[in-house]
């Protein structure tokens, strides 16, 4: 029964990781498509998409955490 | 055009007598012993990630120093972790007193040593910084360093302080630009050789996240006032939602440092574990061929990365701050806290 901590953090970094990737390809794409349509509002797209790039990020880290916190235990 | 041609060839050909014997080698290093394999690790270590970057060496000779019988796992921690060592490496240790008053243990560690060296180094370059600016004229431009700082600043200033606080941002930029430069150097100084991460450590990020949020709330409630300061918990629902509401704003209060504190230790401390594991990707394998094609290359590359997220997460950190307090001081009453909720 050991080595489920190990599966339940390496399946669950990559769940995490699947969706930071959909989130933030999500706003790239969003964000590149705004910055054709706009150019001149640019910096303003790129601050929000900063910004919401690095919230998405957040959450991944912290199931990232909670995984390493499993392997490690 | 033909000289430069000869010393293209003869470069490649100073590589290629460099990487050959390497390649030769690999099946050699398969070793009995774990004595031995500390030594072949400190051998590939030497041979070719020392050149490449410091801190990978410092780290491959810690590898090779704890190489009796550690597993990689181990090690990794050893560098993530807060110690009372301070490692230079091939020179030896320094032993850092440990102190313990009343069952605290409030002892000097190796990342309590980084914080001084950075306040340290941000007094000593600001002092200069602005020994320069007073004895500018008003129509000089200034130059070299104070110029680098005046660009960070201005930046700070206007795209963040400016931008997402609105009028009345003055009072908080002192606190802006210090986290900013806190931040970004105790991120920089993880990267360079016997450094370490203490933004890698979650006490300080949760210590400078604590700031943010006291002062994130004398912010909301000079604005508001101690009743719209309340009235904000209720998120200007029906009184029979407040059950429900208050909880949820008050648990909301709290995720905000939370989230800021876990940001950016665990930004700082997932870049180390993926550089480490990808050295140790050809300890693992006992290989060169590894070494040279993969854990050299993305390490390197990994490590670019980091020099960029350094930069990025001070930014993200101090962006998020002033986002916090401009939201909390916000006058338009609860337009502010649509904004605020799509945040999260």
């Amino acid at each position: 029964m050991e080595g489920f901590g190990f599966l339940g953090a390496g399946i669950g970094a990559g769940l995490a990781v699947i969706g930071a990737g959909l989130g933030i390809g999500n706003v790239a794409a969003s964000a590149a498509e705004g910055v054709a349509r706009q150019p001149e509002a640019t910096a303003d797209i790129r601050t929000t998409m900063i910004i919401a790039a690095a919230l998405i990020e957040g959450v991944a880290l912290f199931g990232e955490v909670i995984c390493v916190l499993l392997a490690l235990k | 055009m033909k000289p430069v041609i000869v010393k293209q060839a003869q470069a490649f050909l100073k590589v290629l007598a460099l990487a050959v014997p390497l390649l030769m080698n690999t099946g050699v290093s398969v070793s009995a012993s774990p004595a031995e394999a500390g030594a072949v690790a400190h051998d590939t270590a030497a041979a070719v990630v020392a050149e490449t970057a410091g801190e990978h060496a410092g780290a491959a000779a810690e590898g090779a120093g704890a190489g009796h019988g550690d597993k990689p796992g181990d090690v990794i921690m050893h560098h993530i972790l807060d110690s009372n060592v301070f490692a230079f490496e091939p020179f030896g240790e320094v032993e850092l007193p440990r102190i313990v008053v009343g069952g605290f243990d409030i002892s000097v560690t190796k990342h309590v040593v980084m914080l001084w060296v950075v306040s340290a180094i941000l007094l000593v370059i600001f002092s200069l910084v602005a020994a320069r600016y007073k004895n500018l004229t008003n129509r000089q431009a200034p130059k070299g360093l104070a110029n680098a700082m005046e660009a960070l600043v201005d930046f700070i200033r206007l795209d963040v302080a400016k931008a997402n606080i609105g009028p009345g941002y003055e009072k908080y930029l002192p606190y802006l630009l210090t986290v900013f430069f806190f931040v970004l150097l105790c991120n920089l100084l993880g990267l360079v050789p016997y450094g370490a991460t203490a933004t890698g450590n979650i006490n300080v990020t949760l210590t400078l996240a604590t700031f943010t949020f006291f002062i994130t709330q004398v912010a909301a409630l000079k604005a508001h006032g101690i009743k719209g300061y309340l009235a904000h918990l209720t998120g200007g629902t029906h009184p029979a939602l407040w059950i429900i509401m208050i909880p949820i704003e008050f648990i909301g209060l709290f995720t905000k440092p939370v989230a800021l504190t876990i940001r950016l230790f665990a930004n700082m401390t997932a870049g180390h574990i993926v550089i480490l594991s990808l050295i140790f990707i050809s300890f693992i394998l006992k290989s060169y061929i590894v070494a040279v094609v993969m854990s050299v290359p993305f390490s390197i590359f990994i490590y670019l990365l980091e020099l960029f997220v350094a930069f990025l997460q001070a930014f993200i950190f101090t962006m998020l701050s002033a986002l916090f307090i401009g939201l909390a001081s916000a006058h338009e009453g609860h337009d502010g806290h649509d904004s605020e909720v799509a945040a999260h």
